[in-house]
């Protein structure tokens, strides 16, 4: 018998492994005794060669999904990470989301430099080799796009869509760099040092402005992602990474960095990546991202075969910090279950969470609400977008429904 | 050299588990002062660069270069340069630079140059570094303050004659100034 922890089928996580009689176990039990099979042709002749640098089993149907361009150029525009399609936290380096400006630049490293200066004691050019010299950290990082989940924040009708599709652009890396205040201290900084501004090499020479006080906690030049150098899609050789804020200011295919006692005021964070109030007023520099959760499954365009019972997991974030907790919902909101959380990488990182539950063909809608290790709670989708303007699609961090019809179909609505 | 040790003095369980211990305690040690590493192995490979030009313009202006270019003049490029993509007046839908005037605050806010950018030298600085589309950092700097100025007039900013440089292009008040908060 499993424990109900909360309505319309949550089960207590211990119950799971015991509810077999109730519908869990799909495995058949094989006569101790069976004989060898050979029935398939992997079976009976040998298979591929090795080769130089794998890929995922094509049976596995592993790709970005929203591809999108620009109508102007092919390369600016975003893809998502198929969140449907992984488990556990990292994202592998071929699903990381992109967003980029002015397409993905093809840069020799050995003509490649990054250039500080500006309220510097010393002007300070470095190599990739150089970089290289240096002592580097090793952390594990999500990374999101401000404007992830802008279809739940634009669209009046909520859009039958996959959760990668939905809520892709963010992603969990392994990120290996130097931190930024080693070379902060190479060259100096001078009194009015209050901010830098990182530039890119892209053709949209991309350029965000980071107050020191994040520059010099936890911010690092990334060199590698989960072990191997960044890919190109990803800012190769180099690219400035902010661990909790908005994906924008990580400035990828970094180049410069200039140390000023003000804002630079660019493009990307005066016009575009700043939040408008109702009132007319907009925030600039709001960086960190709010605490935010999904099930991702099940998920949007799923469905559920068979009656019994289900294990319903998810990913949870916040750019304050940790996560502490994260409840699940099966009735819309109206009870909650605490989920067990399954990640070793807690600070600024994805965190797993699971929880079983019970389906015998009711409708349901499943929810999820994170808790930070600052307290901070994941709003309901009306608390957030009562937050701006109409028009705001960033830093949009509502609760995610997902509807469960009689049928076992699964679909995006907003509850 | 710690597997080392152990296996000499394998007999010595005691001593082996001592070796364990500090080797713990160094490893947490360092763990946790990850700044130490830092300090300790300085490469200080920075070098004084040949040639390096400061491309990144802010509001006080100091890094935009000697130059000119007025309303008047950058009509002619603009059509030619921008048009295709942002509209003959500025208002291609998806690429508007121009219009919203007095939009922002109310339910249908149309962010363009005019009604929301809060500086007029962030349009220097993003034409120079990002713009045409697919022929970046082609324009002279005579041209980039040219199609900067036209803009403006689009926007009824500044007037067709007047000449933006690195003098008059910070002085330019954008209308939507005062309509941002800083930092949260």
């Amino acid at each position: 018998m499993t424990e109900q922890v909360a309505g319309n089928g949550l089960l207590n996580r211990r119950g799971l492994l015991k509810a077999t009689g109730t519908g869990l176990a799909g495995g058949v039990l094989i006569p101790v005794m069976a004989p060898v099979s050979a029935a398939e042709d992997w079976m009976t002749t040998s298979g591929a060669p090795m080769d130089e640098y794998g890929a995922p089993s094509k049976h596995a149907r592993l790709k970005r999904v929203n591809i999108g361009a620009h109508p102007y150029g092919s390369g600016a525009g975003s893809s998502s990470t198929p969140l449907e399609k992984l488990n556990g936290t990292i994202t592998p380096n071929s699903l990381h989301f992109e967003r980029h400006h002015s397409g993905i630049p093809d840069i020799d490293p050995a003509r490649h430099t990054l250039t500080i200066y500006g309220e510097t004691n010393k002007k300070l050019q470095f190599s990739y080799e150089d970089l290289l010299a240096y002592p580097m950290e090793t952390h594990t990082y999500f990374l999101e796009c401000s404007g992830n989940s802008y279809s739940n924040v634009i669209f009046p009708e909520a859009a039958d869509k996959t959760v990668g599709e939905l809520n892709g652009l963010v992603s969990c890396s392994e990120w290996t760099g130097v931190p930024l205040h080693y070379l902060l201290d190479e060259a100096g900084l001078n009194s009015n040092a209050n901010w830098i501004v990182g530039e890119g090499a892209d053709a949209a020479g991309l350029t965000r402005s980071i107050p020191m006080k994040i520059a010099t906690k936890n911010v690092m030049i990334a060199l590698f992602q989960n072990g191997e150098p960044l890919r190109p899609a990803q800012g190769y050789p180099m690219r400035l990474f902010v661990p909790g804020s908005e994906g924008n200011i990580s400035v990828k295919w970094l180049q410069n960095i200039k140390v000023q006692k003000t804002a630079a005021y660019t493009k990307d964070e005066t016009s575009k990546y700043s939040d408008l109030h109702v009132d007319g007023k907009a925030d600039m520099f709001s960086l960190e991202m709010g605490v935010k959760s999904l099930i991702t499954s099940p998920s949007g365009k799923m469905k559920l075969n068979r009656k019994g019972v289900y294990e319903v997991s998810g990913l949870a974030w916040s750019g304050a910090g940790g996560i502490n907790q994260v409840e699940v919902s099966a009735d819309g909101g109206n009870s909650w279950a605490t989920a067990a959380l399954q990640s070793e990488h807690r600070n600024l990182s994805l965190m797993r969470f699971r929880i079983p539950w019970r389906w015998e063909g009711q409708p349901a809608v499943l929810q999820s609400r994170a808790t930070d290790d600052k307290g901070n709670v994941q709003p309901t989708r009306a608390a957030a977008l009562a937050k701006y303007s109409k028009s705001n699609i960033y830093h949009y961090n509502g609760t995610q429904s997902w509807q469960v019809t009689q049928a076992g179909v699964v679909k995006n609505v907003y509850a | 050299m710690f597997t080392r040790n152990c296996l000499v003095v394998n007999h010595l369980g005691r001593v082996c588990l001592a070796l364990l211990v500090t080797f713990v305690v160094n490893q947490a040690h360092a763990g946790n002062n990850q700044d130490n590493l830092g300090v300790h192995l300085k490469p200080a490979l920075g070098q004084t660069p040949n040639l390096h030009i400061d491309n990144i313009v802010s509001p006080d202006g100091l890094a935009l270069p000697d130059g000119s270019g007025s309303a008047a003049e950058g009509k002619t490029l603009y059509i030619s340069a921008c048009a295709s993509c942002h509209g003959m007046s500025g208002m291609q839908p998806g690429n508007e630079v121009a219009g919203g005037k007095g939009s922002i605050g109310t339910d249908s806010p149309f962010k363009t140059v005019g009604s929301y950018w809060p500086y007029a030298t962030t349009l220097y600085d993003y034409i120079a570094r990002a713009m045409p589309y697919d022929k970046q950092k082609s324009l002279t700097v005579d041209e980039t303050y040219a199609i900067t100025a036209y803009v403006l007039e689009l926007n009824q900013i500044i007037k067709k004659d007047d000449v933006m440089d690195k003098h008059t292009l910070p002085k330019v008040v954008m209308p939507n100034a005062d309509g941002f908060n800083e930092l949260n």
